[in-house]
């Protein structure tokens, strides 16, 4: 199939425009979005084309704006919520956590809340503690919504489509460092299900596992690895709710090691469950431990340099592919 | 709501020394730490307070020690006019040690808890809270300390507005809420955001004393604000005062704030709060412009010394950083 290279941010668009074009219930919403065209330019030319009644500036009021969103969604309209930040949708987790979540279940399967909120997270230069969090991990915790989170334009397009599409809440979460990167994007109908991992770099010696940046990061360190001879294979589970439990564990029971990388802190993270469901499922296929690369326990600091330190880096990538790779049982009883 | 009420008692020389002083040393921080953030030597987030001077100036000049400030992204102001050094205030936007925050915490989260500077804030509207908090404690503890939090039109769209402000009128705290209405949330205007632009008007919606005031007039915000405090010390609060600004340019640094119209802009920058308070100084307290001119190089000397200081306090350490990581 034909294909185009597009930036993160313009496949985003492109996904926008088309739903908004195919259905009129579509509508988005967001501080800055309309006439401005947003922070990270996702809905430029959108107000233009589609007007202000669906495409909406808002005040600075995250509780209303993200609960007129499940609101809208339940009344079977299919809002799109822009937060400018995933640290202020903290402001509407009562919308999201007992009402989007709890819906469906609560109305006997009957009540459904197709609604979709944009935002993005990640450390991107000095933003500090209140403008860096990766917070994932809480929205995976809550049965009920769906967490999506993109590390390439064409997975970025193909996946909000389908959140456009499909009936249940989603967190969709984009990167700050990602708006600007590109990539090819397959021309025509390009959508992509949800719970479909992706193999971003076929390996034979260790499954890496990463997400959002940490994709584009680790494909680094799986670059400069394959110079000194180690193989990687790199997946991007893409969406995190639904999970691909099969191709992980697939992937994993080929390798035999498995890395997983997170930029969020460690503590209660993804990268934990992820690990957890490796070991209930695959334990006896492993001939390492399986090591977890994450961030450290504590707010992102101002000073890049402590940024830096507090989130995980090519290098401490590549040292975690080398300790999965030189732990083996046999080297254990030898040593 | 007060239309301009003549002074009653003009305030003293030292009183319009200091609102100068203090709005000056503003005007240069801010002026020449852009020029900072154009070197690269600062990095992150830079909202100007260029424009608004006089609201930081002419309401901390009505309060006293034991007293607490909260604040907004838009912080420098706030800090400078509470007293705070300006070379700690560079040395953490130039993410050192030395520096307020010891380089944690930028341009946004500048707080200094000792002297009662509950900090400045990267949520809008957060500082509403947690200002009716500290007033709050102050009332636990039997103090009649009064706090300030200086927030935003934009904040007083927000759900916290109206929750922590309620709290404080119930409880009749000593809590000033400063609404820094400057037009524009972002690239959002007011007018846009909400029906009724007179912000005021929310605070008699719900039983607060409510004032609107030239927020470029540093006086007259001084004047509203020690009445404000005097209600507010007499165990009448909460009060608030809604302060009309304008912003000199952009959201922050990198804004080039194109949305505003330049009459607009024009017509704000004629009534600079700086020049206010230079002129008042003058015509009401004599001072000569040699004794001004003194006051500005001061200002400009105190800066250029935090720069040296700044430059060369030494970078964070990656053990006091081991250190301070533990027990999180
Ligand atoms: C809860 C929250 N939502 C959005 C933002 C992003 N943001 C930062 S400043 C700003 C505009 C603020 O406008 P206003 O509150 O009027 O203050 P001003 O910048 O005019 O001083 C926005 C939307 C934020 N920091 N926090
Ligand atoms: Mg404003």
């Amino acid at each position: 199939m034909a294909e185009r290279e597009l930036m993160y941010r313009e496949a985003l668009r492109e996904a926008i425009d088309e739903e908004m074009a195919r259905d009129p219930t579509v509508f988005i919403i967001g501080e800055g979005i309309a006439e401005r065209g947003g922070s990270y330019k996702v809905t430029e030319g959108l107000l233009a084309k589609y007007g202000p009644g669906r495409v909406r500036d808002t005040p600075i009021a995250e509780a209303g704006m993200i609960g007129v969103g499940v609101g809208a969604a339940i009344a079977g309209a299919r809002p799109i919520v822009e937060i400018l930040y995933v640290d202020f949708a903290m402001l509407g987790m009562d919308m999201i956590v007992n009402q989007a979540a709890k819906f469906r279940l609560m109305t006997g399967g009957e009540g459904r809340v197709p609604f979709v909120m944009r935002t993005q997270g990640g450390t991107g230069g000095g933003v500090a503690a209140q403008h860096s969090q990766s917070l994932e991990a809480l929205f995976y915790h809550i049965p009920g919504l769906r967490v999506v989170m993109p590390s390439t334009p064409s997975d970025a397009k193909g996946l909000l489509k389908y959140a456009l599409r499909q009936p249940d809440p989603v967190m969709f979460l984009e990167h700050k460092h990602l708006y600007m990167t590109r990539g090819m994007v397959p021309d025509g109908e390009h959508i992509i299900e949800f719970g479909k991992g992706d193999i971003k770099r076929a390996g034979t010696d260790v499954t890496v596992i990463a997400w959002s940046n940490m994709v584009p990061r680790t494909l680094e360190a799986a670059e400069e690895l394959s110079l000194q001879g180690i193989s990687v294979e790199v997946i991007d589970p893409r969406t995190l709710v639904p999970l691909d439990r099969a191709m992980i564990l697939a992937s994993v029971s080929r390798t035999r090691r498995c890395v997983i990388v997170q930029e969020a802190n460690r503590r209660g993270g993804v990268a934990s469950d992820i690990c957890s469901i490796i070991l209930a499922e695959a334990f006896w296929e492993l001939d390492a431990p399986v090591e977890i690369v994450a961030g450290l326990d504590i707010p992102v600091p101002f000073n890049l340099a402590l940024e830096k330190a507090s989130v995980p880096q090519k290098d401490d990538i590549i040292a975690a592919v080398r300790r999965a790779l030189h732990e083996s049982p046999v080297a254990r009883a030898a040593g | 709501m007060n239309e301009g009420k003549p002074i009653q008692n003009a305030p003293s020389r030292e009183i319009l020394e200091k609102i100068f002083r203090t709005a000056y040393k503003i005007r240069v921080f801010e002026t020449e730490g852009i020029k900072l953030y154009r070197q690269g030597l600062i990095r992150g987030y830079f909202h100007p307070y260029l424009g608004q001077e006089g609201i930081a100036a002419g309401v901390c000049a009505a309060l006293r020690e034991g007293d607490f400030i909260a604040s907004t992204h838009r912080g420098h102001g706030h800090c400078i006019a509470w007293g705070a050094s300006i070379r700690k205030m560079v040395a953490e936007l130039l993410q050192k040690e030395t520096g307020y925050c010891k380089g944690y915490g930028g341009s946004m989260h500048i707080a200094d808890i000792s002297s009662g500077n509950l900090g400045a804030n990267g949520i809008v509207g957060a500082g509403t809270p947690l200002g009716v908090g500290a007033a709050l404690a102050s009332q636990v503890r039997g103090s009649d300390a009064v706090t300030v939090t200086f927030s935003t039109d934009g904040a007083s769209n927000n759900g916290t507005f109206l929750e922590s402000l309620n709290l404080a009128a119930i409880w009749n705290l000593n809590f000033i809420l400063v609404i820094e209405n400057n037009g524009y949330a972002v690239s959002t205007r007011i007018d846009e955001s909400t029906r009724d632009t007179d912000l005021y008007k929310r605070g008699i919606a719900i039983g607060v004393e409510s004032h609107q005031v030239d927020g470029n007039d540093p006086l007259e915000v001084h004047r509203v604000t020690m009445q404000a405090v005097k209600t507010c010390r007499a165990g009448k609060g909460p009060v608030l005062i809604e302060a009309k600004t304008y912003r000199h340019m952009g959201h922050h640094v990198n804004d080039p704030g194109k949305y505003m119209p330049e009459e607009e802009l024009a017509h704000y920058k004629a009534r600079d709060p700086v020049d206010r308070a230079r002129a008042a100084l003058k015509e009401m307290a004599g001072f000569s412009d040699a004794e001004i001119g003194a006051i500005e190089a001061e200002a400009a000397a105190e800066f250029a010394d935090a720069v040296e200081f700044s430059v060369r306090s030494p970078e964070v350490t990656a053990e006091s950083f081991a250190a301070f990581a533990q027990g999180y």
